[in-house]
This record gives structure tokens, sequence and C-alpha cells, in this order.
């Protein structure tokens, strides 16, 4: 363990899935979901990490966990290289990373009970001396979650949507991680119920210090609730930075577009100024140059041509050619 | 302001359960103005879509429009239409659309030859004609190369896309009234403004009514003249935009807007509405929102409110606004 406070850091990750044709399978292509993605995320911060569907972002927060392979690029999690363990010795770690997902009906196993659902990580690493023990930390856990302890032996489908996220919550924190990645946890949710799970975790969050990757296309919500931003576009971030800065003087033109698009409800301002063009082109064959330049309303000529700089800041980094003129070195 | 278009009055729809018929939907009225557009809100499960597929007819069994419900369309009572008059309705003075445009296209014919259909089931033209008005009408609704994009199956589009030829089929007939059922929930940001902004045009340019089903108050803003909110299969409040937005009266409609994350409330508790909706036939007695409602007082556990009029076009069912509405 170090005293970094640095507690997860993505190295060039890259996450590519081959496209396979014909009689043989031949590989003939790849979907570059996550294109070399560079990150670091602070202890005790939420990082948002935003996008439309389709840019990568959930890749990224499977990559992290193993679910899916990376193809390059390194994952640093509080000082280790995650990415050079095999399977056994990454499994300690796995538990110190928990993740909450959109869809509390699916993410549960409908034949297993509530008990045994927020049991089963405390099992998989042997948290708690026996049966007894960890009923006694689940009823803790669902009060914790504002749940009655009294209902953990009944089963999924007799809980709200709502109180299902809690008890996907309760599962995460059972194994005491110090990552939780929420993949639009509050996106299924209605709003009255999604400001009750949005509350409950930033008490969680104050009272454990813990740090929250949280991806979401609800740029309400990040406004609301994130340290700092990151902007996907198709497997590439193009812009980071601290929240306020990002929403009230955003560099980036996909982040202005995006910030655009999000509806008022000022009763005064109704109206939507839709400013990116078009679709977003398929992950599969983005287009050369500036992965943005056709929806893009600001483009130079050389932006079909040439990748965008990465263009540091003291805030954060934007990859356009338009922010290099801005106070900045050019990397 | 003309006559309505579409008036509904006292729908009641309900299912069977175990202890005999549940009502869904419980005296919801409402009425749209030629041109108009009214946005129908509420949270899953408070009966808003199922008051849509009742206007157009379409609730599926075992569910039943209860007496003494009336649903009146460009002055024809639609609850004793005949089958086939109503079916020629659908799909021709009645425009739908729906919130996963995947599913509502059939993937293994043309977009193109699927709008086709519509017109040529509806009216005798040419089938010159009629493959001219389809490109006619993917031009109206922003696809882009529309005389190459009729002959894309659907897997071929985008979302967006996939969308916009949806609103071109609900248009093809140039219908009086739009029902959209979340017609931009399943879709990205950037996409949801471009098609909002359609809606938008299309009845400003056309003289459409729409009714827009959503639990979006964002989406209410960009595109909605009138709001009606729902809660446990009733409308609690109406009003204007700007009434329902800016000076909501019901506790319900407060609740909601507040709980939506703002960016003044950075750093502090979001407000929470206790609780969850209550599932149909577990409703309470008295005012529906009685058990969730932070101001409820005794008459909220019995009586169940009244509409009371605040403005000539704001109403709220609610006891405390007729206390406070009382001289």
């Amino acid at each position: 363990m170090t005293g970094s406070s640095n507690l997860l850091e993505l190295r060039a990750l890259r996450t590519w899935f081959p496209i396979r044709t014909g009689v043989f399978q031949r590989t003939t292509g790849h979907v570059k979901a996550v294109d070399g993605v560079e990150l670091t995320v602070h202890r005790g911060e939420t990082l948002a990490l935003v996008g439309e569907s389709g840019c990568g972002k959930t890749t990224v927060g499977r990559t992290i966990l193993r679910l899916v392979d990376s193809s390059g690029g390194s994952i640093w999690f509080d000082g280790v290289n995650l990415s050079a363990l095999p399977v056994a010795a990454f499994h300690p770690y796995r538990r110190r990373m928990q993740i909450v997902m959109q869809d509390p009906g699916s993410a549960l196993d409908p034949r297993a009970t509530v008990r045994d659902s927020i049991a089963e990580g405390m099992e998989a690493f042997a948290i708690g001396a026996g049966h007894d023990e960890r009923t006694a930390r689940v009823a803790e856990l669902m009060r914790k979650v504002s749940l009655d302890p009294d209902t953990m032996w009944r089963y999924p489908h007799e809980f709200s949507g709502g109180q299902r996220q809690r008890i996907c919550i309760a599962r995460a924190l059972a194994v005491e991680p110090a990552l939780l990645i929420c993949d639009e946890a509050t996106s299924a949710l209605d709003v009255s119920i999604q400001a009750q799970i949005l509350n409950l975790l930033a008490d969680l969050q104050a009272e454990r210090n813990l740090t929250y990757l949280f991806i979401t296309h609800d740029l309400g919500v990040v406004r609301y609730f994130a340290t700092r931003v990151a902007v996907m576009y198709l497997g590439r971030i193009v812009e980071l930075g601290p929240t306020e800065r990002i929403f009230t003087a955003p560099r980036h033109p996909y982040t202005k577009a995006l910030l655009a698009s999000v509806p008022s409800l000022d009763p005064a301002r109704p109206a939507l100024k839709p400013s990116a063009l078009g679709d977003v082109p398929s992950p599969a064959n983005p287009p050369p140059g500036c992965h943005y330049h056709p929806r893009c309303a600001v483009r130079l000529a050389d932006c079909s041509r040439q990748d965008p700089p990465v263009v540091k800041f003291a805030d954060g980094m934007c990859r356009c050619v338009l922010a290099s003129g801005e106070v900045g070195a050019r990397v | 302001m003309s006559a309505p278009l579409l008036v509904v009055d006292q729908l009641a729809i309900s299912f069977p359960a175990e202890a005999g018929r549940v009502r869904v939907v419980d005296r919801v009225g409402l009425s749209i103005a030629p041109g108009e557009t009214l946005a129908l809100v509420g949270e899953s499960g408070c009966g808003k879509s199922i008051t849509a597929l009742a206007i157009m007819r379409l609730v599926p069994r075992p569910g039943r429009i209860e007496t003494p419900s009336r649903i009146s369309f460009d002055g024809r009572d639609l609850l004793s239409l005949p089958v086939t008059e109503m079916r020629s309705l659908r799909g021709g003075k009645i425009g739908m659309i729906f919130q996963e445009p995947m599913t509502s296209l059939n993937p293994v014919t043309t977009v193109g030859s699927q709008v086709l259909e519509a017109i040529v089931l509806h009216t005798k033209v040419s089938a010159g004609e009629a493959r001219r008005r389809v490109i006619e009408l993917f031009e109206m609704v922003g696809i882009p190369d529309p005389a190459m994009r009729v002959g894309a199956y659907p897997h071929q589009l985008s979302g967006g896309l996939k969308q916009r030829v949806m609103i071109a089929m609900a248009m093809a007939m140039r219908p009086r009234l739009l029902i959209c059922d979340e017609p931009t929930t399943a879709l990205d940001a950037t996409i949801r403004a471009q098609i909002l902004e359609l809606i938008r045009n299309l009845a400003a340019t056309t003289g459409t009514a729409v009714l827009i089903i959503t639990h979006d108050f964002g989406v209410v803003n960009a595109v909605a003249d009138r709001v009606a909110v729902m809660y446990a299969g009733q409308i609690v409040e109406e009003g204007t935009r700007e009434e329902l937005l800016g000076r909501p009266r019901h506790p319900y409609t407060q609740g909601l807007l507040r709980s939506i994350p703002r960016p003044e409330a950075r750093g502090r508790r979001l407000e929470e509405i206790k609780g969850a909706v209550p599932r149909p036939g577990q409703w309470p007695a008295g005012c529906r929102f009685h058990t969730r409602c932070p101001v409820a007082f005794t008459g909220c556990y019995t009586e169940e409110p009244v509409c009371t009029r605040v403005s000539p076009t704001q109403a709220a069912w609610c006891h405390l606004v007729a206390e406070e509405a009382r001289p």
C-alpha cells in the first residue's frame, strides 16, 4: 500500500475487440472500444466518465475489473501494475474494486435471497467467520443502505427498482472496496429515487473515503455529483478537468456540443441548441484524424488528416488542435 | 383558444387482480387544442403510457376501459367507434411514436417500404406517387440522402435515424394528433436534442397537436406548451409549461422538481421524496400521495382531493392548495 494520492492510473489503455468475418473467422479489423486512454483517479474523489453510447466508457470500467481483457497499456491500482499480474495474484485486488451496474433487476440472481446475494462476495473472499457472522454483517449493511434487515430472506422480485439498487450497493460494500465503479447506476431509476441513491452514495463516500468512477451519460447528475469529469468520444478521452470548469468553460468542441444538448429546466429558457451535426460514427470504423471532425462545427482543414494534439493544462487536458492556441504546452 | 381536438374525460382503466379489478388509471381528464403540445409527466407505473394506449384504443387484454370514460377526437366519440373506423384513424389522423425505434421497425424489410406501406394502406395513390411521398417525408424529418436511405434496412441505421424514420411514418398521413411515448429516452444527448427540435418544428409548421409522454422535465421544457403531472393513476396537477416549471403548487410536482440534481445544489443533499411509488392496487386511501407527502395533514388520509383552480390554466388536486385558495 502506498501513500500516493492516486488510487487508479490507466496508462495508454487499449481494449480492442476483433471483427471476424468469413468461413474461417479471420480477423479483418478491430472495434477500438478503448484506444489509448490515460486517466488518473485520485483517492476519495468522484471522477465522472461521460460520453454517448458506443464511446467506450463502459468498456473502460469492465477492463479495469478484468471482465474483459485489455489489448495494451497498463492499469495501476494503489501503485501496483495489475496488468502484469496473473489471475491468481489479481484476485485479492478484485476485492478492492467493485461495480454497481445500471439495471439492478438483472444484476441480482432471481433465485438467491437478498442475504445470499449480499453475502456472496464475503464468501468468495473469506470475510467473516461462518454463516451467522456473515448474516449479522448483511443485516448491518442493509441498515446502512436504509433497507429493513427483516427482509433479507426475500427474493429480488419482491423489491422495487430503487430498493434493488440499494441491495446491489450493499453487496458491493460487503467486501470493503476502495474503488466503486458506478456504471449508469442511477440511470434506470425514477428521479425521486435517483435523488435517494445519490444521497446514499454521497454519505457512503464521506464515511468510508470511497473513490467513485462514475460512468454516466447524464450530465445533470455529473455536474451535481462529480469532482472531475473526463469526456470520452470514440475510444479516446477528449477532455478532462474539474467539474465546474468543464461546465462553465469547456475547451473541446464535443464537450461544448454535449453541454448544449442538456435540456434546461428554466421555463424562461426552453430552447435547445443542437450543435453536434449528424450521428456518432461506428467505433469499428472511426473517421481519420480527429475522430470528431465530421460532426465538428469549428473544424480546420487539417483535422481530417492529423491526429489532434494532447494539450495539457494545469487542471486537465484537451485533445484538440484549437486548444493548443491557448495557454498550455503542446505535447 | 380554439375548440379542443382531443378531450379525455373521467378515463378509468382496470386490470384484473387477485381481489377483483384494480383501476390503474382513474378519473383522468385531458384536452389538447390543434397545434398544441401537451406533456404527460410522471414516474414509472403512474399510468401515463396506458393512458396514451387508451386514446388509441390499444389497451391490451385483460385491461378494460371502464364507464363512464369518454374520449372524443375531432368531435367523434372514440370509445363507440366501429373497429374498422378506429383502425383507419390509427396511423391516419392519429400518428404514434414509441420509445424503442428498433423494436417498432420490421428488421427484414427496408425502411422505405415500411413507410410506403403506411401510405398505401391509408390512401389510393400510385406506387410512383407513394415513393415520391416517402422521399419527401424522409427529407422533412432530416434524413440525409433520403433517396438512398429508403433502400436501407433498420440495422443499417443509427438509433437517431431510426427514430426519424418512425416520425416520418407517423407523419405520413398528415395526422392531426401525434402521440409520442418517451420518444427520446433511448437516444443519446446530442441526438435527443435533434429529435426534440424536429418534433417542435413539425408541430409548428404542420399544426399537428402533440401528446408527449415523458418522465424527463428537461424534455417537457424543450417541447411542451402545457403539462399534466400524473401520480398513482391520477392527474395531480396541470398547467402551462411556465406555471408547472416555475410555480408548481402540488407537493408531488414540487418534490419531483427539487429532486432533480441541479448545479445550484452542488455540495448539498438532494431533496428526496421519501419512500417509493405504491403499486397499483395498493394505493392509499384519501390522497394517494399522502404516504410520501411532506405536508400531509389529517384530511389527506381519508378524503380524496378535488380539483382546485389556481389560475385560468393551472389546477392542482391537493387539500393544502384548496385550503390556501379558500377566501
